[in-house]
């Protein structure tokens, strides 16, 4: 069995730390890590590996410093690392980032990929499903559990108050979410052996097949019109009640604000 | 000059990091309050790597430099005492002997279970009466035909007494030198072997949740072949194991001080008193500055004390250096973050008051402050 890891580099955001001065965000020195979603589906991926010997591949789309999560990747063991990196896909939206990485895919064999449902640092939830839409294949969503069965997956969907059980037919595309399972440790000696030993495969724009109208800034439909800090709403008044007279509480104070 | 870690360092400090924040961290004050040495947690630590750091692969080592071991070490002390002992000590003082002075026939019987983190291995030096005076042993092993016979005591030695535990390295007296000086070798001796008896320590202030024992030899028979390394060669073994292990000790030293001195920072920011937070009043942002800047001088001299065993020179007047200025700062360090925690600090709902206990053995284990300043002032020519 082929399975195919595609995974982000996004910033550590535990570790955001304000400016004391500004009280804007200091980037400067903030840690890079694999994206949890993306790195719950590697373990996912890792332990099909250990069970039924697939081999793991990691694909991700950064700059060249994306190469640190490729190799945190080889270093849990996956078996090779791909990075595509060029600076036509430089600004690229959800839709430019599938299409490039859809394209990059096209080109490998694959039983299975996984995705993270969405990066911590932007969110989207769209990336996965629509490199599944580029490839024509199927795609199930916010996995919680995942197995094999046969030439199948059989993967538990999380849905806001009940999960779904749902099977695909392989090649098959899945969204992991961090509650599928605890990603192991890297062990020193993997690290080592991630750094001296291994390779990581670099891709660029002249070895993929596909327009330039899909990929980068030009080829992202959507554009950011504007970041901004939410402005901070006056403090919340903590009232300690019983529910029921909490709901007459809440009652008033809607009454009051002409709400109700 | 670069003093930047290497990517593998960088990396490494991060993993170590988030498994003692994750695995360590919530069971601490459980395991120290019921002075609860755990298996469980101990295999945790030899599934991620931090056993046989500096051991080749050959033998389920991790095949890596010193300074990245020494780095596993202050990570893991950062968030606590005991399990970095367990490490520190499995390493330098079990593992250590057996990789350097051992015969391949040894190393390849004994290192990869301990590598692996299945088994612990002790170091039996110290004695009832032998502590900073090792001429004052009185362990003692006597030849009889291929077999040696050992009678006497250890006391004090970490990882030797708990269901992990697979055997020790037992310094004893084997016959007199030229000049009337005691010859000391070093033996092998398993769990299980006749008349070796090893006890559990209580009743300790500090490392509750690492394992000490008393060991006891009662006419201990053991083959030849038991020797580590060559007859004669014990007293040079222990050395040049005790350099090695100051490097350790001065990692417990610089994690912990780190680790108090981030708890004690962050509780500084919190806590309000006469309108604003504690770290705005120089009395205690003053304490904090001095913290920051001993804590880059520590590093700075165990680093470098790593940087030169790495590149196989000597080592040992900054590996004292180093052991003993990082244990001391940790004192330091530790007593401030009690005083800015005031009340709570005293409190065992606290960390930080965990670490002003576990700090005093960083004085006084693998060779008190005082002989430090002994070894170096012998260094500088005093």
């Amino acid at each position: 069995m082929k399975i195919i890891v595609c995974v982000k580099q996004v910033p550590d955001t535990t570790e955001v730390r304000l400016d004391p001065v500004t009280g804007t965000l200091l980037r400067e020195g903030i840690p890079s890590i694999i994206n949890p979603d993306d790195k719950a589906g590697l373990e996912a991926a890792l332990r099909l590996k250990d069970r039924y010997e697939a081999h793991v591949t990691v694909l991700t789309m950064g700059p060249p410093q994306a190469d640190l999560a490729l190799r945190e990747a080889l270093a849990m063991g996956a078996d090779a690392a791909i990075l595509l990196t060029d600076r036509a896909f430089g600004g690229a939206d959800t839709w430019a980032t599938s299409s490039t990485l859809a394209s990059a895919l096209s080109a490998l064999e694959y039983d299975l990929i996984i995705t993270g449902r969405q990066a911590i640092d932007g969110d989207t939830a769209q990336v996965g499903p629509q490199i599944a839409e580029h490839l024509g294949i199927p795609n199930i969503s916010y996995a919680e559990d995942l197995r094999i069965e046969g030439n199948t997956v059989v993967v538990r969907r999380q849905y806001e108050d009940r999960s779904h059980i749902l099977r695909a037919e392989m090649p098959c595309l899945v969204t992991a979410l961090s509650e599928l399972n605890e990603p192991r440790y890297m062990t020193p000696r993997g690290i080592f052996e991630a750094f001296r030993d291994r390779t990581v495969k670099i891709l660029t724009r002249a070895d993929l097949a596909i327009d330039d109208g899909n990929i980068g800034l030009k080829g992202s439909p959507t554009r950011v019109m504007k970041s901004f800090t939410k402005a901070v709403r006056g403090k919340g008044t903590v009232v300690e009640l019983d529910a029921r007279d909490a709901a007459g509480w809440i009652i008033e104070r809607l009454q009051e604000k002409f709400v109700l | 000059m670069d003093f930047d870690l290497t990517r593998e360092q960088d990396m490494i400090r991060r993993e170590v990091r988030k498994f003692a924040e994750s695995e360590i961290t919530p069971v601490a004050l459980e395991l120290d309050a019921t002075e609860t040495f755990s298996p469980a947690l101990t295999r945790k630590m030899g599934e991620i790597g931090l056993f046989g750091m500096f051991v080749p692969e050959a033998y389920d080592g991790q095949g890596l430099d010193y300074i990245s071991y020494i780095i596993g070490v202050e990570e893991i002390a950062r968030v606590d005492g005991s399990q970095a002992a367990t490490i520190a000590a499995g390493n330098s003082l079990g593992i250590g002997p057996l990789y350097y002075f051992g015969t391949e026939e040894q190393k390849r019987r004994y290192l990869p279970p301990l590598c692996r983190g299945e088994a612990l291995w002790g170091f039996g030096l110290t004695e009832p009466t032998a502590g900073s005076d090792a001429g004052g042993s009185k362990t003692t092993a006597v030849r009889d035909g291929e077999d040696w016979v050992l009678n006497g005591s250890k006391i004090f030695i970490t990882n030797a007494a708990c269901e992990m535990s697979l055997g020790v390295t037992v310094q004893a007296i084997t016959g007199t030198r030229e000049g009337g000086r005691p010859e000391y070798t070093c033996f092998l001796v398993e769990h299980g072997t006749r008349g070796f008896k090893a006890q559990p320590m209580h009743g300790k202030m500090m490392w509750r949740a690492s394992n000490t024992a008393e060991l006891y030899f009662d006419e201990v028979r053991v083959p030849g072949k038991n020797i580590l390394g060559k007859r004669g060669d014990g007293f040079h073994q222990m050395l040049q194991t005790l350099d090695g292990g100051r490097l350790s000790i001065g990692a417990m030293g610089l994690g912990g001080a780190q680790g108090a001195y981030e708890m004690a920072l962050k509780y500084a920011r919190q806590r309000q008193q006469f309108g604003q937070a504690i770290s705005k009043f120089q009395a205690v942002a003053f304490k904090l500055a001095d913290c920051a800047m001993e804590l880059e001088c520590a590093r700075n001299v165990l680093y470098k004390a790593c940087w030169l065993k790495d590149r196989s020179r000597p080592f040992a007047k900054e590996a004292a250096m180093a052991k003993l200025y990082c244990s001391e700062l940790m004192g330091r360090v530790a007593n401030h973050a009690v005083q800015i925690h005031g009340g709570y600090g005293l409190m065992k709902d606290y960390h930080v008051e965990r670490f002003y206990r576990d700090q005093k053995l960083l004085d006084i284990g693998e060779g008190t402050s005082e002989i430090q300043r002994l070894v170096i002032s012998r260094y500088i020519g005093c």
